[in-house]
């Protein structure tokens, strides 16, 4: 009995969680605009989607702005954390509690004052500054995923490269680098995901028509329903979901690669 | 091995692009620009202890709280229905409930929206049965309703966390020695999961009290939260000093919360007593 309670109170938690982003799903299909109704099934809203040419410029900035952030912010968070885990201890400290600043400050501090910044220097609000931004939130996490793994290493490795005869550089590249390797790629990945993810501080660090997916789903959403956002968000849903199977996949094939 | 030199990029980047930009926030929230020149004022500060502005702040904090609330009340349950042994397939099930956190906020608040909107799916269920059709969306509970909805994994996360790294022996040893099934929870298992309960609320509170997404989207506008405050300050009207007073305001409310939180994490550290 208790058991089924269990199990009745699990299932409740998960419609509620799916029920929304199912019936979402499902009403892109819908032929009419009406929500309330179903007329039948349609890929009209997905032919439309692909036709906005305002939506598809957003989709190509999202992307390029996500992959350019996630490869500079990994570049230079990697070196950071390599500088940061050689520092002593008091510096360390004081650098790390700096790190968490933009990660516990609200996005929305983080977002405007990275606007008034790029007004105060009249710098262009745009896509440089919405890249520069993406960088900035990226970065800490980068470093907190490598972190981890360079506290991991065997402190010794490094001197016996250099005794082999390595140069100090070839020892970082061929020795240190394939260690840390799995931690820079789980920066890498988170920071392509919160680029994409983010709203709040593109929202204020953007200008001049340069839009993402995120405002133009936010300023079509403020006008109210729009079919074509259903198309949109099933789709993204639908990729949210392959990449988490994938990446899960991998992660439990390393683990058994380990056992 | 001195590579210090290697975090200098990024220590060169944080200064420019965190540090400096908090900066100008604090200086525009001090500062009042006057024929003569710039001049120090608390005047900002000052504005915002009127009461529409302390209105805004009472209520964005209590539908933060409101929803922190339900989320531990929703939350705490279905994590310790995770942690026990009643799936076979554990893993999935925990995978489950991570997905919809990596969705855009914006989707699954907006999913709301086609739900409980006029000739949404629910009004038309309602007059399917006959009834008449309810006021749902921009109101103030489905702006509650929204914070749950996005929220409710960052409260059952760490809580499941924490529950699932409970010694088994611990919840025997209690039995053993006479306590009932309320008694082991009360005296066990509450306060061994306190510090993923601390975690959880804190991961809840502070998305909630800075939105103003939510409240734009399922409230409508009629319920300014601190944070469609800020964004009007700046985005709408241009007053940046108001707004960077504003910010300062909230930055101080998040840091508040941080370390009440932290406190009494270190009080709990001992003792564990409830």
């Amino acid at each position: 009995m208790k058991r089924f309670l269990k199990k009745g109170y699990a299932a409740l938690i998960y419609l509620f969680l799916y029920a929304p982003i199912l019936i979402l799903i499902v009403f892109s299909f819908n032929a009419s605009k009406s929500r309330g109704t179903w007329a039948g099934f349609t890929f009209n809203w997905y032919l439309q989607l692909f036709k906005d040419r305002q939506i598809m410029k957003a989709l190509s900035n999202t992307m390029i702005i996500a992959v350019l952030s996630a490869v500079i912010a990994t570049v230079i968070g990697t070196a950071a954390a390599i500088g940061i885990h050689n520092m002593k201890r008091l510096k360390k400290t004081i650098v790390m509690n700096l790190t968490y600043i933009p990660v516990v400050n609200p996005d929305i501090v983080t977002g405007l004052s990275l606007m008034l910044l790029f007004v105060f220097s009249n710098f262009q609000l745009g896509f440089v500054s919405l890249l520069l931004a993406h960088i900035t939130f990226n970065i800490p996490y980068v470093i907190l995923s490598v972190m981890p793994k360079l506290k991991q290493l065997d402190k010794h490795l490094y001197e016996a490269a250099l005794d082999l005869g390595a140069t100090p550089f070839e020892a970082y590249r061929k020795v240190i680098l394939p260690e840390i390797m799995p931690g820079v790629f789980t920066g890498l990945l988170l920071a392509f995901t919160l680029s994409v993810d983010d709203f709040v501080i593109s929202f204020f660090t953007t200008g001049s028509g340069v839009s993402t997916l995120s405002i133009i789903i936010y300023s079509m959403a403020r006008r109210g329903i729009n079919p074509k956002i259903n198309a949109l968000s099933s789709l993204l849903f639908l990729t949210v979901l392959l990449l988490l199977i994938i990446v899960n996949l991998r992660m439990s094939g390393e683990n058994k690669k380990k056992e | 091995m001195k590579r210090n030199w290697l975090s200098y990029p990024y220590l060169l980047w944080m200064l420019l692009f965190i540090f400096l930009p908090l900066l100008l926030v604090l200086f525009y929230s001090i500062t009042v620009r006057t024929e003569e020149g710039i001049s120090f004022t608390m005047e900002h500060f000052r504005r915002f202890l009127e009461p529409i502005y302390l209105r805004v702040l009472f209520r964005s904090v209590k539908l933060a709280l409101i929803s922190t609330l339900l989320c531990l009340l929703l939350g705490y349950p279905m994590a310790m229905i995770l942690a026990g042994n009643h799936f076979k397939q554990k893993n999935i099930m925990v995978f489950l409930f991570v997905v919809p956190m990596w969705m855009n906020f914006l989707l699954r608040t907006y999913a709301w929206m086609t739900l409980l909107e006029k000739t949404g799916l629910i009004n038309t269920f309602l007059s399917w049965l006959g009834l008449s059709p309810l006021n749902l969306l921009y109101t103030e509970e489905a702006v509650i309703l929204g914070m749950v909805y996005n929220f409710l994994p960052f409260m059952v996360l760490p809580i499941y966390s924490v529950l699932s790294k409970i010694d088994k022996n611990l919840i025997e040893a209690a039995e053993d020695l006479g306590a009932d099934g309320f008694t082991v929870f009360r005296k066990v298992i509450i306060p061994l999961s306190l510090p993923g309960v601390i975690s959880g609320i804190t991961m809840v509170f502070m998305p909630a009290v800075t939105t103003f997404v939510i409240s734009r989207l399922l409230g409508g506008g009629q319920f300014t939260l601190i944070g469609n405050l800020i964004e009007q300050q700046f985005l709408l009207v241009g007053d940046w000093s108001f707004g960077s007073a504003i910010s300062m305001v909230m930055m101080a409310v998040i840091l508040l919360s941080i370390g009440v939180m932290s406190k009494y994490e270190k009080e709990n550290e001992g003792g564990g007593l409830l």
